[in-house]
This record gives structure tokens, sequence and C-alpha cells, in this order.
């Protein structure tokens, strides 16, 4: 253990606090700067209201300690998560590293000696027992003796997560039901998923100790991943996401129209206001009335694939259209198949997302044969539809996954399209990695248009942001 | 009728058994924060799934504090004058017409835009109010973002400004409460300035301890069966899946009916009472109704 380690961690990190910035003030500041880096905005003002809070509570009781802080930082569902894991990830850490300093060590262990096989077996039994009834007291206390066990029978890797599959693996713990295992034994039915989550994290936690106690120091914080920080949810609260973005899109395509009436003046003269203005000054047109600007709405247009490839994507998709057909009123939709269908209708005079997808799937008349896309038939009636109504001031946006099933891509009329309209973008709702593989075309089309990939809505929103970008060259 | 208003809690533990006083089952944190507010002043937005008792913390907090509870709902297109104040046109009309012609101007300018012409709205009479009251803002996701920042005068420092009074500022300090069904994002700037408590379904235990209080001659058997069932509802995707509200009224249909056990057939007799989709009916008779099912036919 080298000297320059035995800094607090505050000053090793290389944040510029001066001396006397000690204590448990300095220890929130940095939970504050940790939660920031995990993407929770905590402003000053929060922190603020963290010290008010903390003067009221008792520092003792855990429980009440957290609550507080998460109740002063942590202003969103997805935020109390980032924070939960943080928190116990900061405070872990904060205590072992102030313990290996202080040279307070975990009762050893380690002088367990050999495990027989029975008595292994006997303590296989005792974790699937405190698994089942989920005493975090006694999991605890049962991943360390696991520990110890195992680090007697053979080398630990070092690397943690590797140990921690090791020993799961060794203990035999399952989540699916055992039915070799006698019937009183817990593991017949399988162990509960969530609190197996809970017994390796616990493992985790203890090597990580062990770890931090053999060096005196502490390993880099590992930054939370996108699994950890995911909520577990259904697919409502997926939706739900899905219609806050196209709120947000429908918001932003809203604001921006205004943007685009721009200040430039222009000459058309109201000659009926301007008469009338001039009944105040005598007959003299003294003030000139212009006629109000009309912002030029765009036109979309938009296929939406329907077919059973794209089935988990449509509802996203079709809630997308839904919102777009708020907002646009020049505005044409269609769903697609073998062949296309125009739905334009259906939209307008519905207003409730739920009739509309439930109109599309029964009466949409989708002329599907085959039931498989045909993108070339596809193109070319399309195009046959709105030949005529295709200008460069128009919008295509293709929602599907280009896949032709083996069809002819017919890129040459998709590129005829791209070439009337203004703007073409294409949502791909697969990831960017299997583009192109099996029988997805993309490549094909995306030489004509921006393709995007789309199946988060943070996908959704570098679309939006794509969209309402003011088009820079006038055709 | 509310009580008089009991001093300022002084612990945690002693907010936790106010709210258990007046028939509310707080969760750790929600006794917590709730002693924040009254203790910091500050505003706290409870935010959460329907039906988990984020409005009933405000009613249940009201008459624990024994203070006055001034709701205001609110739905889109709520504005100022139904949440603030309004002048009572009509009132005024009736004055300038009662008037003699020979009264200037001024004197009846002074006299129609008095105290006596107001209409005070919900947030007005929070301020305005003598006792300290509870104020909830319910739904606030509900209205718009112009009023939301509406708002922001009112829950930073307690006062309304009003062109023809002057600025009213509160007597007392009122404990606010907003609730939110997460329906759309707050603001930054709202969030900023409120604690924030994230109530969710309560866990089995909890839930039965709550159903217990409500309905204790359920016997605990039947109550037990019935939080476990609510539970496996809920873990269906469904548009609405049963609140705790829902939970006590099933527990009290239970009770009316005599039930033993809760098997099948009771079930899909009385699962209206927690269900009110019909496709989620369709959907929970399937699965929860089959599960109740096999262990029965095992038996």
């Amino acid at each position: 253990m080298s000297p320059d380690h035995q800094g607090p961690p505050a000053q090793r990190a290389g944040r510029p606090h001066g001396p006397g910035f000690e204590g448990l003030p300095a220890r929130i500041l940095e939970l504050g700067e940790e939660l920031r880096r995990e993407g929770v905005a905590v402003g000053t003002s929060e922190l603020l209201d963290a010290f008010e809070v903390l003067a009221e509570i008792s520092w003792t009781s855990q429980e009440d300690f957290r609550e507080a802080l998460a109740a002063t930082l942590a202003k969103s569902q997805e935020d109390r998560r980032v924070f939960e894991l943080v928190f116990e990830r900061f405070f872990f850490r904060a205590t072992e590293i102030a313990a290996a300093r202080e040279g307070v060590r975990e009762e050893d262990l380690a002088n367990l000696g050999e495990l027989t096989e029975e008595e292994l077996e006997e303590l296989r039994a005792q974790i699937a027992a405190a698994l089942r009834d989920g005493s975090e007291g006694a999991m605890r206390d049962l991943a360390r003796m696991a520990i110890a066990a195992f680090a007697r029978r053979q080398e630990g890797s070092g690397v943690i997560g590797v140990d921690v599959q090791r020993i799961r693996r060794a203990l035999g713990l399952r989540a699916e039901p055992q039915p070799d295992m006698p019937a009183e034994d817990p593991r017949r039915d399988g162990l509960p998923r969530e609190a197996l989550r809970r017994f390796e994290a616990l493992l985790r936690r203890e090597l990580e100790r062990a770890q931090i106690e053999r060096t005196g120091n502490l390993p880099p914080a590992r930054p939370l991943g996108e699994l950890d920080r995911a909520l577990p949810s259904g697919p409502l609260a997926d939706l739900a996401a899905v219609h806050r973005v196209v709120a947000q899109l429908r918001r932003r395509l809203a604001t921006q129209g205004l943007q685009a009436r721009g200040h430039r003046r222009h000459a058309h003269v109201d000659v009926r206001r301007t008469m009338r203005a001039s009944l105040q000054t005598g007959g003299v047109p003294v003030v000139l009335k212009f006629r109000p600007r009309r912002p030029r709405r765009p036109e979309i247009y938009v296929l939406c694939d329907v077919s059973t490839s794209v089935t988990s994507a449509s509802v996203f998709f079709l809630s997308v259209l839904h919102a777009l057909h708020d907002t646009f009123r020049k505005m044409r939709s269609f769903v697609f198949i073998e062949r296309i269908s125009e739905v334009t209708d259906i939209f307008e005079h519905e207003r409730n997302f739920k009739t509309v997808s439930e109109r599309i799937g029964n009466d949409a008349g989708v002329a599907d044969i085959s039931g498989y896309t045909d993108y070339g038939r596809v193109w070319s009636e399309f195009l046959q539809q709105v030949e005529d109504d295709l200008h460069p001031r128009a919008t295509v946006i293709v929602l599907g996954d280009a896949r032709t099933n083996g069809r002819d891509p017919r890129a040459d009329i998709f590129a005829n399209i791209a070439a009337r309209a203004g703007r073409t973008f294409w949502l791909n709702p697969e990831p960017r990695l299997y583009w192109n593989y099996g029988d997805s075309v993309i490549a094909a089309y995306e030489q004509y248009c921006t393709a995007f990939e789309c199946w988060t809505t943070a996908q959704l929103e570098d679309f939006v942001r794509a969209l309402t970008r003011p088009v820079i060259s006038a055709r | 009728m509310p009580d008089p208003p009991s001093p300022a809690p002084a612990s945690v533990a002693e907010v936790a058994e106010g709210l258990r006083s007046v028939g509310y089952l707080p969760g750790e944190s929600t006794a917590l924060v709730a002693y924040l507010a009254t203790k910091l002043g500050k505003p706290v937005l409870v935010e959460g799934p329907a039906g988990v008792g984020k409005t009933e913390l405000a009613k249940a907090l009201a008459s624990y504090l024994g203070r006055e509870l001034v709701r205001l709902q609110c739905y889109e297109g709520l504005d100022e004058a139904k949440a603030l104040y309004e002048w009572n046109y009509r009132k005024q009309l009736l004055r300038i017409q009662a008037e003699a012609s020979g009264t200037g101007w001024d004197a009846v300018q002074e006299d129609i835009f008095g105290e006596e012409f107001l209409l005070a709205r919900p947030l007005m009479t929070a301020i305005a109010s003598e006792q300290p009251v509870v104020l909830l803002i319910d739904e606030i996701d509900k209205t718009d973002q112009e009023f939301e920042a509406m708002l922001l005068e009112v829950l930073s420092d307690f006062q309304i400004s009003i062109p023809e009074l002057g600025r009213v500022e509160s007597r007392t300090h009122p404990v606010v409460l907003l609730t939110s069904n997460n329906s759309r994002e707050l603001t930054e700037a709202l969030k900023r300035r409120c604690l924030y408590l994230w109530l969710d379904y309560p866990e089995l235990e909890h839930e039965l301890e709550i159903v217990r209080l409500h309905a204790p001659e359920l016997s605990e058997t039947v109550a037990r069966r019935l939080v476990e069932v609510i539970g496996m509802v809920r873990a269906l995707d469904l548009k609405k899946p049963p609140s705790i509200a829902e939970s006590i009224d099933w527990a009290r249909a239970l009770l009316l009916l005599g039930v033993e056990d809760i098997d099948a057939d009771t079930f899909t007799a009385t699962m209206s009472v927690i269900v009110k989709h019909r496709t989620d009916m369709d959907v929970v008779a399937d699965r929860v109704g089959l599960k109740l099912r096999a262990p029965a036919d095992v038996a």
C-alpha cells in the first residue's frame, strides 16, 4: 500500500476541495456529483434542500437518511431508481475505504477450514431456505460463509463477476424447479428470481469488501449499465414512454411552425383592411395593413408497414402516426403489407388511438393475400396514387423493416419517389446490427433517404430532432 | 369539522402514529416526507399510479394535523380565475347601480375593488386563511404548463399578487401536496421546489394491514388470500389495475356475502368490484380464475 493512497477519496478523485472540506457535507456533495454523472439533474437548490432536510431527521436511522435524501435529490421514478443504486454503491464504498483506513476488519471467516461435502450440502440447503424466506440478514451471513468456503476450495479468479457466477453455480442455486430434490427442500419448486438476484448482489458486495480490505484501496466505480438503470417495466410503461415522446414531438412541431412564420416582411397589402384603417385618417391610407402570413404547412406522406414481421413495432408506429395527424392537417397516411391502403380518413375521424388501431386492424382493407411485404409493389402503387401531388415541399416517411421476403426491392421506383419529394425518412424498428442481414434490403433504399434505427424512445427523439430541423436547401 | 389544531409533530414516528390514528397506514417514506413537509413547509409532489392513496394522504394529513383541507382539482383548461380569485362581477354591477348618481368614480372604484367583491378560489383561500390549512392540488399533470408556471409564485413564496389590491401574503404556512399520475412530465422548475414522494402499490403485508384496518371483521385467512389475489391481478397487463380502495371495497363485499374462502366461483362472481374494464375482465377471468381453480382441483 503506497502512502499516496491514504488521502481522502475527494482528493484522490482530483477534485479541488480545499482542506477542511471534510465530513458529511463533503460526502453529500460527492454523492450529488456522482448522481449528476449518472444523469440525474441535481441542482444547487436540491443540495441545499438536502442539507435542510438532514437537519430535521436523525442520521442514525439509515432508512430515514436515505429516504430524506431521495425525497430531495431524485424527482422522478427513473431518478429514484438511479438514486437507489448510486446511494448503495457510494456509501458502501465510502464506509469500506474508511474502515480499511482505520484498520477495522470484518470478523475473519477464513479460518473456517475445509468443509466436508455434508457440511457443504448443509450450507446449500440453508442458503436455499434463506432465499425462500427472503431474510436479508441471513442471506448476508450465508454469502460470507459461502465466499469463505469456496475461497478454500479453489483459487478466486480475481474478477468479481466471474467469482460470483462460479460460487452461484457451485451452490446449485437455480430459479427453475428441480424435481429430484426431496419434497421439503425449498429448491424443489425453484427459488424466487428476485431473491436470487439479491443474493448475487450480496455476494458481489462481500467480494468487493474483501478486495478493498485486501488492497486498502478503492477499485474504480463501475458506471451503471443500461440494464441496471432500466425500470422493471411492462409493455404498458413502454407505450406510455412512446406517448410521452410523441407528445413532445407534437409540441416541438407546433413551436417550429411558429418559427417558420418568421419576421420577414412581405408585400401582400390587404386592401380591405388598409381602407378600413384609412378611415381614421380621413381616407388617406397612412398605415398599410398586410395580409397575414400563413405558415406553409408541410405536407407529409407516411407509409407504415403493418405486416407480421413488425408486429411489435407497429403499435409504436401507429401511435407516432396518430400524433403526426394531430399536428399536420395536410397529411396522408398509408398502411401496407403486400399492397397499400390509405387510412387518412380513419385517423382524421377518430381521436381515440385504441379505436384507430382496431379499425386499421379490421377494415382498413389492406390487401393481404400472402401476409408478406412486397416493397416493390408498394412503391409502384404509392407512386400511382400520389404522383401528381408529390412536390419538393412534401416529406415522405416510411416506417418499416425493409424486409422484402426475397422479392424485388425495386429501389428505382423508391428513388423516383425520393427525387420528387423534398425529404425522405426511413424509420427502421430493427437495431442497425441486423440491417442488411437476411432479407433486409435497407441498404438499397438508404442511399435515397435518411434512415434511422428506431426501437427505443431515445432514438425516436433523434428522429424528431431531424424532422423538425428547418430545411436549409430550398429546392 | 376539523379538530382543534394540534402542535407540529416532533418526530417521524409521531407522524406515522398520527396518520395511523386517522385510518391511514403510511409506508416508511410516506411518514418521513409528510414529517419533513410539516417541518420545512416545502410542498410535496406525490406521484404514483392511480389508487394508491395519494389524495387520501392529504385528507389523512389534514385530519391528523387538525387543519382544514383546501382542495384544488386540476383539469385541462383550468385557469387563474378558477384557481386563484375572481371579481364578483354581478355584485360589483349591483353595487354600481345602487350607487346614488352623484357619487364620483373614485369613490365607486374604491368600493367595488374591495375584498367584499373578491371571490376567493382554492389557492387564494389557502393562502389567506387565518388558520393553517392543508392545500391539495390534485392531478397537477392534467393542467397545462402555463398553469404550472403560475403556481410557482404561490408555491415558493406563498403569496398572490392582485393588481387592484396588492400582494396577498400567507398569514400561516400551509402544508401543500401536489399529486400527479405521471401522465405528463412536470417542469423542472416545479419539481425543484418540491419534495418528491413516489407512492407505489403497497407490499403484500402492508396492504393486508390496510385491508384489515378497513374491514376488521374479515377473517385473517380470507384477507390474506384477498391481497394475494389482488397482487396476482396487478401483475397482469391491465388497463386499470385494482387500486387499494378497490381491495377494500372487495373485502367489504366478501364480508357482506359471508364468504369463507376465495375460490374460483366467488372470484368470478365478485370480480367486477376490482376489475372495471370489459377487456380486463376477460384477461383476469382467464388467468387468475384458472390459477384459483387449479389448487382446488388437486385437493
